[in-house]
């Protein structure tokens, strides 16, 4: 099995942003950009051209930032057809008017260049075409074998640039892949680039896993895993392979998650009742913290970004619901108030909002609401969708959802206006996607 | 899977459909808490897994979000309790699981609560809990596979595996 190493790559990708044109490093009048606060975006109008190279690569680099910018759902990518000036020197400034008059608001041109031994570099410079300036330009070295991590660098470098807010394209999906037949299931646990490539398994089915999340700080994830016979916590090492149980606890563990410095792992703990309660084991000392004593089960643990508060469902009311407490337990507050259940809960990377599933009138939902309740918003209904996981830039989520009839489930991310849907291309079937941070 | 026909005479059916009718259930015979239309009647020696599988019923069902043993349950139970002191050296697990109409986590726990209710009747039936473990699927193994009422009734269970013969 082909394993990905961030060391490695760290080494061999290394951005050097430069300074292009110096006289226009700090523009001086405003320049085009999106505001993604606005409820109703109309989508930017962007030119990116092909970038210019020896062979097919300079195409396809383009071809990835423009899907990205497109599915993003702030972005328009015009239609390459339209293109009057067909650029031949990314160094020159375009002839701006050509690209006015197709209304294309924004223009990226670039350059892939032979190193030798492998390597390219890549670089692209992003236009504003009304203005007539460049609004910024950097250039990256990596291996051949990385041009698609390239793509999504310049992409983040765009959308930064473009909306204030950081990017989110280079970022990976870790996610259950489902084979096989609906009451005998096989589960993989299996990683994969945010928009669906280079994926890879990295489990080989034997056992059922589950609830995959990944590590803020290292190449980790933790997950649930029913190997051995009963069901548990588990951390993986992402570039070696190894596994190691989270804990040594009598009964069943689950759902777990990292705490935002990494070092600890908040689960539920099944009770000798059958109840379930959240513990919080530090993964250095091993010392292990009950965070809450209730005869209900209480599951789905999620930290604050801060991490001084943890979000999680209980049922000690009855049905499902929210409540969040202080990250060391103790009296916690119910959140959710609307009608039907809520669970899954999930706290924003910015910390301003919590997603979550909920059940009401037969339908499963994807929904955000504020830390104290307040504001709460259903981005998707339906038969069921479940799961939802972050972004890092905290502005899009991701989901798994099941129509009736429908051999199983798969992959979608929608924006925080509910808009913007999109499947994500996942060969069979998907579940429990999580979220990477941004590579580094 | 289908049953295409189901035989009175069974006192383990008699005492499901008695039981649906106490409780109301708009339940399907599809949904009777044993095998034994599937596996006949031939065959099962006494003490044997067919035997308990067929003729004592290894499956219980709950209502949706619940985990409380109901009557037709406590009946099928009885006679797991018995069957199982009867024969006492087969370890036992308990397989607790959940209908597909909830999340992921939620059902694994409300199958761990399904199974440790499953559990403390047998043992207040004398069953000892050396024999028994217990475990939770959630939603993953469905029996019944769709998108309906009929389906998620059978999947809401425990079931009573015979794990092999202790020493």
């Amino acid at each position: 099995m082909m394993m990905t190493h961030r060391s490695g790559r760290l080494a061999a990708l290394f951005a050097a942003m430069m300074a292009l044109f110096a006289a226009t490093a700090l523009p001086a009048r405003a320049l085009v950009e999106i505001d993604i606060n606005q409820g109703n975006i109309e989508p930017l109008p962007i030119a990116v051209t092909d970038f210019i190279s020896g062979d097919g690569i300079g195409a396809q680099i383009s071809q990835v930032v423009s899907d990205n910018l497109r599915r993003s759902g702030l972005f328009l990518p015009v239609d390459k057809g339209a293109f009057i000036e067909q650029v031949s020197n990314p160094d020159a400034a375009p002839r701006f008017e050509d690209w006015r008059v197709i209304n294309a608001q924004a223009l990226v041109t670039g350059r892939v260049t032979e190193e030798g031994g492998g390597r390219l570099r890549a670089e692209f410079r992003l236009w504003d075409t009304f203005a007539g300036e460049q609004m910024t330009g950097e250039q990256f070295f990596t291996n051949r074998d990385n041009w698609r991590r390239v793509a999504h660098i310049i992409s983040d470098a765009i959308f930064e640039r473009l909306t204030g807010e950081k990017g989110y394209f280079d970022t990976r999906i870790v996610y259950v892949a489902e084979s096989g037949p609906r009451d005998n299931r096989t589960k993989r646990l299996a990683i994969m680039d945010q928009d669906g490539f280079n994926n890879r398994y990295l489990t080989q089915g034997g056992d059922i896993v589950l609830t995959p999340r990944f590590s803020p700080s290292r190449q980790e994830i933790t997950y649930m895993d029913f190997a051995g016979g009963e069901p548990k916590v588990y951390l993986l090492q992402l570039e070696t392979g190894q596994r190691e149980l989270v804990g040594d606890f009598p009964g069943m563990t689950f759902s777990p998650r990292f705490s935002p410095d990494g070092q600890k792992v908040v689960m539920s703990l099944q009770q000798p009742d059958g109840n379930a309660n959240i513990y919080a084991m530090d993964l250095r000392s091993r010392n292990t913290t009950r965070l809450t004593n209730s005869p209900s089960i209480d599951t789905s643990p999620s930290y604050s970004p801060d991490g001084s508060r943890i979000v999680f469902e209980s049922d000690r009311g009855g049905r499902q619901q929210l409540y969040v407490m202080g990250a060391n337990g103790g009296g916690a507050t119910r959140i959710s108030f609307g009608n039907g259940s809520y669970s899954t809960p999930v706290w924003s990377p910015r910390g301003d909002l919590i997603a979550f599933t909920k059940q009401s009138g037969g339908q499963f939902s994807i929904g955000v609401m504020r830390p104290d309740g307040s504001g709460e918003r259903i981005l998707t209904t339906g038969f069921h969708n479940e799961g939802p996981t972050w972004a890092p830039n905290g502005r899009y989520l991701m989901f798994f959802r099941q129509n009736a009839g429908a051999g199983g489930p798969q992959l979608f991310s929608i924006d925080l206006t509910g808009r913007n849907e999109q499947p994500v291309p996942v060969e069979g079937y998907a579940s429990d996607p999580a979220w990477s941070p941004l590579l580094e | 899977m289908g049953r295409t026909h189901m035989r009175p005479a069974r006192a383990a059916i008699i005492v499901a459909l008695a039981a649906l009718t106490i409780t109301g259930c708009a339940q399907n015979r599809n949904n009777l808490p044993n095998n034994a239309a599937d596996l006949g009647l031939s065959g099962a020696a006494p003490g044997s897994t067919q035997d308990f599988t067929v003729n004592v019923g290894d499956r219980i069902f709950f209502d949706t979000d619940s985990s409380v043993i109901r009557a037709d349950a406590q009946a099928t139970l009885a006679r797991q309790a018995q069957w199982l002191g009867q024969y006492p050296n087969y370890q036992i697990t308990i397989e607790g699981h959940a209908d597909e109409r909830g999340t992921r986590e939620y059902n694994l726990a409300l199958g761990a609560r399904r199974a440790a209710a499953t559990k403390a009747f047998l043992e207040s039936r004398g069953v000892s809990g050396s024999r028994l473990r217990t475990i939770s699927f959630g939603k993953e193994r469905p029996v019944a596979t769709c998108d309906a009422a009929s389906c998620w009734n059978q999947n809401r269970r425990a079931v009573t595996v015979l794990t092999g013969q202790g020493s």
